[in-house]
């Protein structure tokens, strides 16, 4: 069925046809509409689920680990200091291989106080073991959830689903959202390998040496180093699982995509600009006008950016002159966090190669500074006639 | 009234294997072993970091039989409701969830999360342990530990501020249940546990613990200091049932015999309070005193 509503409620009617049922959620704009809206389905009886308005981000997640550890499935949704003030419980859902999906609805962090939106709420989360999803549109936030679920319940990895604050979460636009047979197809009920019960009791999350241990039966278990690396080394899988996703997805759905990356007039481009999440989208309008010119650019943006799809990235890249990277969040003292990883993918794939494209990195929006179409359009223009710097550059700063 | 569980019929089923990581002596291992008793086998744990995840062992091996999930430090309130939304939406109504924590798990870093649970009126059973300190990183202060105690973090001075009373937080949330105990009394331990389980909403046990390592005295004598904290009326057993407070055990029977030990040998007992001066010693008894002329009056 078509609709037209906003990038909250295409999230929301994911949760819905996923079944999730336990939802806890703490109120941050711009995430608000998204848990109202779940607050709604399970009032009025519509969903089958707990939900539970808790007093912080914190326990909001702390719900979520119990529920996911006791066989439920789970969900969550947040923006910026929300998700900071969570960074402890993520880490720990991640250890503890917990497959909870959560939406971040990206806004900018304070201080100073900003409720607009930038990148740098999840970007700073890059670490913690989650997978990232950066969605574009409303269809890829409901297609997102639902593939969330599939693949996070597969790999036992849990899931951030980002998407841009007011550009997406409050916008209107048309999508499709699929029927719950075709959902309930594609996602079998969440059956862990274990879940805290009575009959069979385990002691999870309990202090784990930094080396192997016997067990009373005598054999060897894992140390914290053993769970810590199968966690990096299984994240590195889902790279592989993500097509078997996309594959399940397209066959039930008849929509599909490369889950990894999102190309536009790249083919035969000599320049690509990257970034993540809905400023891709904005990108295309001015790559089809730099075309007009004559210029050979495409855009290309970066949907799964944990576990990095470095290989996908390079080859996707391989043999263009430049690179340039566009992104709404840094890391502070050096540059943008995509354009480092961008730079050590293609090192790793194409160094010593000719086909090694030169890299420009710019930062823009943030704490939800206009970004103007004319103004990408000129940046990209400038970059492609004559690398600017070394540094990243800032646009539309008013120093 | 329920008759009082004695020694004799407490349960003999155990849910916490012998030979704890436990100290020598440490009051926790008996107001757990005890407590799990009460609770019997379809309870699923919750325990935040402290002294009992230390005495629950390290992985792969476990010292509680019963399912127990390890949760970060100021979110075990939360977390027991996360496993209570489970077991709702599982049809598993019967499976009671049980919080184990220390007192700065409790009173410190998990009040927040504590408070929203009992506010959402969570049916679960929270018991949190107190001995009086971050016991388990080496004796710094906590929002319980009393007036004059030596920590490491007050080391010259001892703790100038009053020990925080939780179940008095806890009891303006309007529970249905809130109790004090103290190791040094398993059996009440028992009996408020059994009381209490069934009863609507957030339940909350406070637990007086004695901790040899904390105090400083020889671990032998964890029991004796216990029970001199409740026969100096220094540290009141109680319960508080939908609203109403009331002397239990112990101190119920204080109020009868109409007399309290000196509340000096209690902390003559303890080397953390031998920076306690007479007169600091005498100030504190006053307070116990008046405390105890309110008591007496109550009975008339």
């Amino acid at each position: 069925m078509h609709i037209i509503e906003n990038g909250n409620v295409a999230a929301a009617l994911g949760v819905f046809l996923c079944r999730a049922n336990v939802i806890a959620a703490y109120p941050i704009t711009p995430q608000t509409p998204l848990t109202e809206k779940l607050s709604e389905y399970v009032e009025s009886g519509e969903m089958k689920a707990e939900y539970i308005p808790v007093e912080s981000e914190h326990s909001a997640l702390a719900v979520c680990i119990a529920a996911s550890s006791a066989g439920a499935r789970s969900f969550t949704a947040t923006s910026a200091n929300g998700l900071l003030y969570m960074h402890e419980q993520i880490q720990w859902a991640a250890g503890a291989r917990l497959p909870i999906v959560m939406c971040v609805v990206n806004r900018a962090v304070g201080a100073p106080w900003n409720v607009w939106n930038d990148q740098q709420d999840s970007i700073s989360q890059r670490d913690t073991g989650w997978i990232q999803i950066y969605c574009s549109d409303h269809q890829q936030i409901i297609d997102s959830v639902i593939k969330a679920y599939w693949l996070a319940e597969k790999v036992s990895i849990p899931i951030m689903v980002c998407y841009d604050g007011y550009i997406l979460s409050h916008t209107y636009m048309p999508f499709d959202v699929p029927d719950q047979e075709q959902v309930d197809a594609f996602l079998p009920p969440f059956k862990p390998d274990y879940a805290l019960n009575t009959e069979e009791p385990a002691n999870l999350n309990t202090v784990t040496l930094p080396d192997v241990r016997m067990d009373v039966r005598g054999e060897l278990a894992h140390g914290y180093m053993e769970i810590r690396y199968l966690l990096h080394e299984e994240m590195r899988t889902t790279l592989t699982v993500a097509l078997e996703a996309e594959k399940r997805f397209a066959d039930i759905f008849g929509r599909s995509g490369d889950p990894y990356i999102e190309p536009y007039l790249c083919d035969d481009a000599q320049y690509v600009a990257v970034g993540l999440g809905s400023l891709t989208y904005q990108l295309r309008v001015s790559v089809d006008a730099l075309r007009k010119e004559g210029i050979k650019v495409g855009v290309m943006g970066v949907r799964f950016y944990r576990p990095f799809p470095d290989a996908a990235i390079a080859n996707a890249l391989k043999g263009k002159k430049g690179v340039i990277v566009f992104e709404k969040a840094l890391s502070y003292g050096y540059e943008g966090t995509l354009a480092s990883d961008l730079k050590s993918a293609l090192y790793e794939h194409l160094a010593g190669t000719d086909t090694l494209p030169v890299v420009q990195n710019f930062i823009l929006g943030i704490g939800g500074r206009d970004i103007r179409t004319e103004d990408l359009t000129r940046t990209l223009r400038a970059a492609i006639k004559d690398r600017i710097s070394q540094e990243p550059v800032w646009i539309g700063l008013k120093l | 009234m329920q008759a009082k569980t004695t020694i004799l019929s407490l349960p003999k089923e155990e849910f916490v294997h012998p030979g704890t990581r436990a100290c020598t002596g440490c009051g926790l291992a008996i107001a757990y072993r005890v407590g799990l008793k009460a609770l019997g086998k379809d309870t699923i744990l919750v325990v935040p970091p402290s002294c009992l995840t230390v005495l629950q062992g390290l992985f792969p091996i476990a010292s509680t039989k019963l399912p127990c999930l390890n949760v970060t430090f100021a979110s075990t309130a939360a977390a027991a409701s996360g496993l209570l939304a489970t077991l709702k939406v599982q049809g598993k109504d019967k499976i009671k969830v049980a919080a184990w924590a220390g007192d700065g798990g409790t009173s410190d870093i998990g009040l927040q999360a504590l408070s929203g649970a009992a506010e959402r009126g969570e049916n679960f059973i929270y018991l949190c342990y107190d001995n009086e300190g971050y016991m388990n990183t080496g004796v710094q202060r906590s929002g319980t530990t009393p007036i004059g105690a030596i920590t490491a973090n007050t080391p010259f001075k001892g703790k100038l501020q009053q020990k925080k009373d939780v179940p008095a937080i806890m009891a303006a949330h309007n529970l249905s249940y809130v109790a004090a105990c103290s190791a040094a009394y398993p059996l009440d331990l028992f009996d408020k546990i059994r009381k209490c389980v069934d009863m609507p909403g957030t339940k909350y046990i406070h637990i007086h613990i004695p901790c040899p390592p904390g105090w400083g005295y020889d671990p032998r004598y964890g029991i004796k200091i216990g029970r001199l904290a409740v026969e100096t009326g220094y540290y009141d057993l109680y319960e508080i049932v939908n609203g109403e407070f009331k002397l239990t055990a112990a101190s119920e029977k204080l109020v009868e015999k109409h007399k309290l030990i000196p509340v000096r040998e209690y902390f003559r007992a303890q080397s953390r309070f031998k920076i306690l001066t007479d007169a600091q010693i005498e100030d504190i008894q006053k307070q116990i005193d008046a405390k105890w002329a309110s008591y007496y009056k109550k009975d008339e």
